[in-house]
Parts: structure tokens; sequence; C-alpha cells
């Protein structure tokens, strides 16, 4: 979409306006700094997924729009997590974040602050692996995702 | 050279050609209005409220075909214009509204008169812009007149700082424009085209529905030559009125939920239905469910891609321009070797003509007291059929719409998809400014003309002669018939008390009031108010308090479970 002021509330009020749920939505500006690309995860049946598709067109700052799962893709999704790190905790906590492919970022004595990457499901599972108890905050980006191999998404 | 951004905004409309700028000054836009005061290639008109601005630069816009335009202050300014602005917005019709806004440093710091003026219009504008460098702001109201224009139409507000007034920047008109993000498709897909082509061919029951996009693409003349090719039956809906002649005998009136029997069961009954710049709305079709138990093809032609298998699963979508979609249609049509299946024709049209001898329209013609749907048949054998008809919202509406035959298009003016009350007697002011010469009639109730009288003024100062048809049963008629029909006749507020002398009314005003009481009247009234041309004239008709609009497919109906008369 265009990378005007705007844009993205254009979008939201879409969203809200029809009764369509969005589950998450991110937006950045590309390389080419006139555009800017957001990644929408949303449900709903075929035909209201094609409703949204032609919404989302309509919208005169849109330029594109494609439904990736049209063909393979890939999601990726940032999490960040602050846990418990005191004691007994601080050892497990470390064992997780490997077990996950998770980087530890930010290290207090009393809390760990891990950083995750992967799919919505991975990311999911690594909040269950911990213990409920030992999480002090979360914040998850939202996904994005890009078409599998030769697949681009080119104007 | 360099311009200021107010003398900008003026340069741009010389440059669209705008004729007439509908509008109300204020803060914000002061620079803009020293502008306008400066020249004399557009004529500024002077409205009552900003609501009354938009809904005339709309009239202006359906009647014309050109694009309508409205210039507000801020704030209470542009708030007064949403409603019109959703007018514009739910019947697709080209506006562009210019709004003043607060300076761009006291933008977002809760100034005198400062509202998010793009935030609140968003959902009812086709597109908007803020404009916060006076560098931009020639190319951006380019972009508002194209985009409003083009594709499938609507309103375009351009919101402008004070300070974008004021700032200095070399003016260029953009003679064209072009957009990445924004390309209407034009021509239909020639493919699917010809699948319609041998549906309609093959059909046994085709029926022609066609709605507002016949009007806005001008495709009025391509629509009666494919009808009366195809022989079929051929519905128009509210906004789509005009677009076939209503007195052609393949005409069956208009659908959905006070539609005429014949026209609903057509509907209904079919095997190939052809939409055509129409939506399939639930004024239209009533019960999807109940719609889709009978089987039927259906093609559906519209500009909008998002209309097309909105509502309903439609078997051959063409996205194009309606009437460039049409003209290929009657090109192949008359290529074609096929011909339409007369004999089924045949046996199509015995049924049809059955139903419509149920004269669904059927009124008490010896009533003492005064039937609505009588002013309207006379008034449309006085105007002979001729006159540029406007209305508000509510029963008035639906009999103008059932009585006045249109044979042409852009002659039915009205709010459809928001039903706005107040939007007659605007509307008929930007109608009237649009054919200064023609007659132009406002149909209106007691409810809706007291929610834009304000205009009266207006029409006053302009010297606009329109003929305001009012309809005056006490009631808020259509409200008060749910209420009959659907709540056990509990008339919760729909009784209209206290209402104005509205002879007196118009007289205040300098117009010509009249007051019709007896049935024998009416004609005689309505043909001396007719008769001067130079004046408004304010009819108040006093009509049965009782009657309702017939015939009704209630709310969560379908087409052929009508309540009849």
């Amino acid at each position: 979409m265009e990378n005007e002021a705007g844009a993205l509330s254009r979008v939201a009020g879409l969203f809200s306006a029809r009764g369509y749920n969005i589950e998450s939505l991110t937006v950045a500006p590309t390389e080419d700094e006139t555009l800017s690309r957001m990644t929408i995860v949303t449900r709903g049946s075929e035909e209201v997924i094609e409703q949204i598709i032609k919404q989302l067109n309509k919208l005169v700052d849109v330029v594109k729009v494609v439904d990736l799962n049209d063909g393979l893709h890939i999601e990726r999704e940032l999490m960040l997590v602050k846990v418990k790190a005191a004691g007994k905790d601080r050892e497990e906590a470390k064992r997780l974040a490997d077990i996950f492919r998770g980087r530890i970022i930010d290290v207090t004595d009393k809390t760990y602050t891990i950083e995750l990457t992967g799919p919505g499901s991975k990311l999911d599972a690594f909040l269950q692996a911990l213990d409920r108890s030992a999480i002090l905050e979360t914040v998850r980006t939202g996904a994005s995702g890009v078409g599998r191999g030769d697949r681009v998404l080119k104007l | 050279m360099e311009l200021t951004g107010a003398e900008i905004v003026v340069r741009c409309l010389q440059e669209e050609g705008v004729e007439f700028v509908f509008g109300y000054p204020g803060g914000a836009v002061l620079n803009i209005y020293d502008e306008v005061f400066k020249q004399d290639t557009f004529k500024h008109v002077l409205v009552r409220h900003e609501q009354a601005a938009v809904h005339a630069a709309d009239g202006y816009a359906r009647a014309s075909g050109r694009v309508g335009v409205a210039l507000v202050t801020s704030g209470p300014g542009a708030t007064n214009a949403v409603t019109g602005i959703a007018t514009a917005y739910m019947d697709s019709i080209p506006v562009v509204i210019l709004s003043g806004q607060v300076p761009t440093p006291a933008i977002g710091l809760d100034a005198f008169q400062e509202v998010d003026t793009v935030g609140i219009t968003r959902p009812c504008v086709k597109h908007n812009f803020l404009v916060k460098d006076v560098g931009q702001l020639a190319e951006t109201i380019k972009k508002a007149f194209y985009i409003a224009a083009s594709g499938r139409p609507g309103p375009v507000l351009v919101d402008i700082p004070k300070d974008v007034t004021q700032y200095r920047a070399e003016f260029s008109y953009p003679k064209s424009i072009s957009m990445r993000s924004y390309n209407p498709v034009i021509k239909g897909h020639p493919g699917q085209i010809k699948k319609a082509i041998q549906l309609l061919l093959e059909a046994k029951r085709p029926m022609v529905y066609a709605g507002g996009g016949v009007i806005l693409s001008d495709a009025a003349p391509q629509l009666t030559e494919l009808v009366r090719m195809l022989g079929s039956p051929c519905t128009n809906t509210l906004m789509g009125l005009g677009g076939f002649p209503a007195t052609d005998p393949l005409s069956v009136g208009m659908p959905g939920m006070h539609g005429t029997y014949e026209a609903n069961m057509a509907m209904q009954h079919c095997d190939v239905l052809l939409a055509i710049g129409a939506r399939f709305d639930d004024r239209v079709i009533g019960n999807p469910a109940h719609f889709f138990q009978e089987q039927r093809q259906i093609i559906h032609i519209d500009i909008d891609p998002a209309s097309i298998a909105k509502r309903v699963k439609v078997d051959v979508p063409i996205v194009g321009h309606v009437r460039e979609v049409l003209d290929e249609m009657i090109r192949l049509l008359k290529a074609s070797k096929e011909q339409p299946d007369q004999a089924a024709l045949k046996t199509w049209w015995t049924q049809i003509e059955l139903w419509r001898s149920r004269d669904c329209l059927k009124y008490d013609r010896r009533s003492e007291i005064i039937k609505p749907q009588f002013v309207l048949e006379k008034m449309y054998e006085i105007t002979r059929g001729d006159a540029f008809v406007t209305s508000d919202v509510g029963q008035h509406q639906m009999w103008a719409a059932q009585f006045y035959k249109f044979d042409r298009p852009r002659r039915w003016v009205n709010s459809g998809g928001l039903g706005t009350m107040g939007f007659g007697l605007p509307a008929a002011m930007g109608v009237q400014f649009a054919h200064p010469g023609a007659t132009v009639a406002c149909v209106t109730g007691e409810g809706s003309i007291q929610m834009c009288i304000q205009e009266l003024a207006t029409c006053k100062q302009f010297n606009l002669p329109l003929k305001i048809v009012l309809l005056n049963n006490r009631y808020l008629g259509m409200v008060r018939q749910w209420q009959e029909f659907f709540y056990g006749n509990r008339y919760s507020e729909s009784y209209v008390d206290a209402l104005p002398d509205f002879v007196k009314l118009a007289e205040s005003y300098g117009h010509v009031g009249m007051r019709i009481e007896q049935p024998g009247d009416v004609e005689g009234a309505l043909q001396e108010a007719f008769a001067m041309k130079d004046r408004l004239v304010f009819m108040n008709f006093l009509t049965d308090q009782t009657e309702n609009v017939y015939p009704m497919v209630p709310g969560g109906k379908g087409l052929s479970e009508m309540i009849l008369v």
C-alpha cells in the first residue's frame, strides 16, 4: 500500500466497519520508501475472504492484495517474553529458551527477557511450555509473511 | 507563478470547469472565500446549513452527470456535512467536498473548531485527503475529481488547513493523473460477456434487473436497446428509475420491498437474471434464502468487484463499466445467428401479464380525503412526465417512485441507500441549478421537509422556482405503517404535532403557499402551481392519514410473500 498517513487506519477501519475479524496486522515501509507492506492474519469462510480481498483492493491506498494461502508461504512472528529467572527457575528458563532456539537478550538477577521468532504456533508452544506463573510480560508482533520459492509480490 | 493555497483552490475549480460551488463560510476557509469573492467563473451558492451544501452538490451531480462541489469550514462545518457525504457515498454520487481545517501547527491541540475531519469521514467517503503541503494542493484536488468521477463514483473530501491556504506554491494543474493503486476496470471480460449472451439466448424466462449503475454510467440508451432486443421484462430499482422507459410495455416497474407484484414475481421466477449496476440489497431481494428457493442463473455486471457475490452467488460475473459492457453485448447479439426463444417468451409474458393484472398499485379513487397516490398521478399528468423529481424519505418517496413514470434517466433524485430525510429540498436546488429552465418538483412529507426547511431562504436568494409537493398526513407515515403492521398499532412518537402553518411559512420566506384539502382541488392546485414558472410554490396537501404503501415485502420475507391491498 501507499506509505501514506492514514493508510493503516483505512484498513483497520474497513475490518471493524464490515465486521471482519483481525487476528493480527503488521505494517512497515519497504525498501521502496513510498510503499508499505502489511501482513494481515484473518479468519473467515471462502466468501468472506473473497469479500475482504475485494474490499481491500477497493481502498485507494492499497496497491495490491495477495492471499498467501493461495500458494506455499513462510510466516514468522517475533515475540519478547520476560520471565522470572530466580533460583531454580533460572536454569529452567535458559533450557527452554535453548530448546526453542530463543535468545536471551536482557538479563537481571531476577529476570530473563527471551526473544523468539517463528510461526505463531511455535510461539504459542513456547508459552505453553513455560510455567504460566513464571511469565511476567509477553509482547508479540503478529505474523509477517512471504511466498515460498520464486513467488514474489511485485508491482 | 507562485499562488497562495486559496488562489490555487479557486484555480483548480476553474480548471475542472466547475459551474457551482455549494457552501458556507467560516474561519478556516476565509482565505478561500476571499478568492471566491474575487472571481466570477463559478457561482457560489450560499446554503443555510452545510448538510444542504452537500445534498445540493449531490443533486446537481445526479441531474447533470458532472461532479458536484461543496465547500465547508472546519469543525461543525465538516460534521454538518457528514450526513450529506454519507448520503452521496451510499448512492455512489461523484461529489468533491473541500473542508477547511485549523492551521497545521494547531492540529491535534483541540483548537477552536477543530475536528479530525479525515477520521470522521473516512468510512463514508470513497477517499479523503489532508493536505499539509501547499505544493501538493493542486495535484490532490485533481486526484479528488478523478477519483470521485471514475470507477464506481463517490464523494471525495479534501481537508485543507488554514495556513496551507496562505502559503505560496508554483501552480500547475496536471492534465491527467495516473495512480498505481487506483485503476478501475472499464472493459468487461470478453469470455464472460459471451457466456452471458449465450445464457440470455437460451433463457426461457429472462429478466433484466437494472440499478443505479445504469444511470451513473449513462447507459440508459444501451439498456433500452438491449432489453428490446431480448424482449425480456425489465425492472428498474429505486436508484435505477428512468434507466429504461417506465411507459414501455416491457417495463414491469420497481422491484423490492415496495416494488410491483409483477416485478417481484418475475425476479423470483425467472430462469436467467441479468443484473446490471445493481447490488441485490436487502430492500430489493428480501430474504436471500427465500430468493434462492427458486433456481436461476445470475449474470451480474458491475464496475465494483466488491458488489459482485456480496449478497448472492453469481454464475457469470462481469466487472466493467456498464455502458461499455452493454455496448459489447449489443454488438454480440446483433452478430449472433441465434435469436431469443420467441415461443418461450410468449408463455413468460402471458404469466407476467397475469401478475400485472393484479393491479397491485390500485387505491381508492372515490375517497373523500386526498389520497397521496392521486396527487402524484395528477402531478405526472400535469408535468407530462417531464419534470425532474426529487424526494425525501418515507411513504411519499415510495409513492413517487411508484406513480411517477420516469422515461428518462437523471430525472428521479432520491436518497436510496442512506435514506436521508431532509435530502429532497436541497437536492432539488442542485437539480434546478443544473437545469435552470426545467420543472423541478420536490415530493416530500411534513417530517422530512422540516429537516432542511431553512433552504427555503436559499431558494429565495437564488430565485429557484421549485415546486414543493408536501403530502401531509400528520404522521411519520412509514414509521406509522410499520407500527400498524408489526407493532400492534402502538404509534410511538410517529405523530407529528404542532406543525407550522406551511402556507404562512412559505410566504414568510417570500414564496407562494397553498393548502389543499379536497380531492376535487388537487388538479387545479397543481395546474396553477406548475404554471408559475418563476415562483417557488409550496403545496401543502392534507392527505389520508391512514394510507399505506402497497405492495409490501415485510422485512425477512421473500419476494413472493408480498402484502397486497
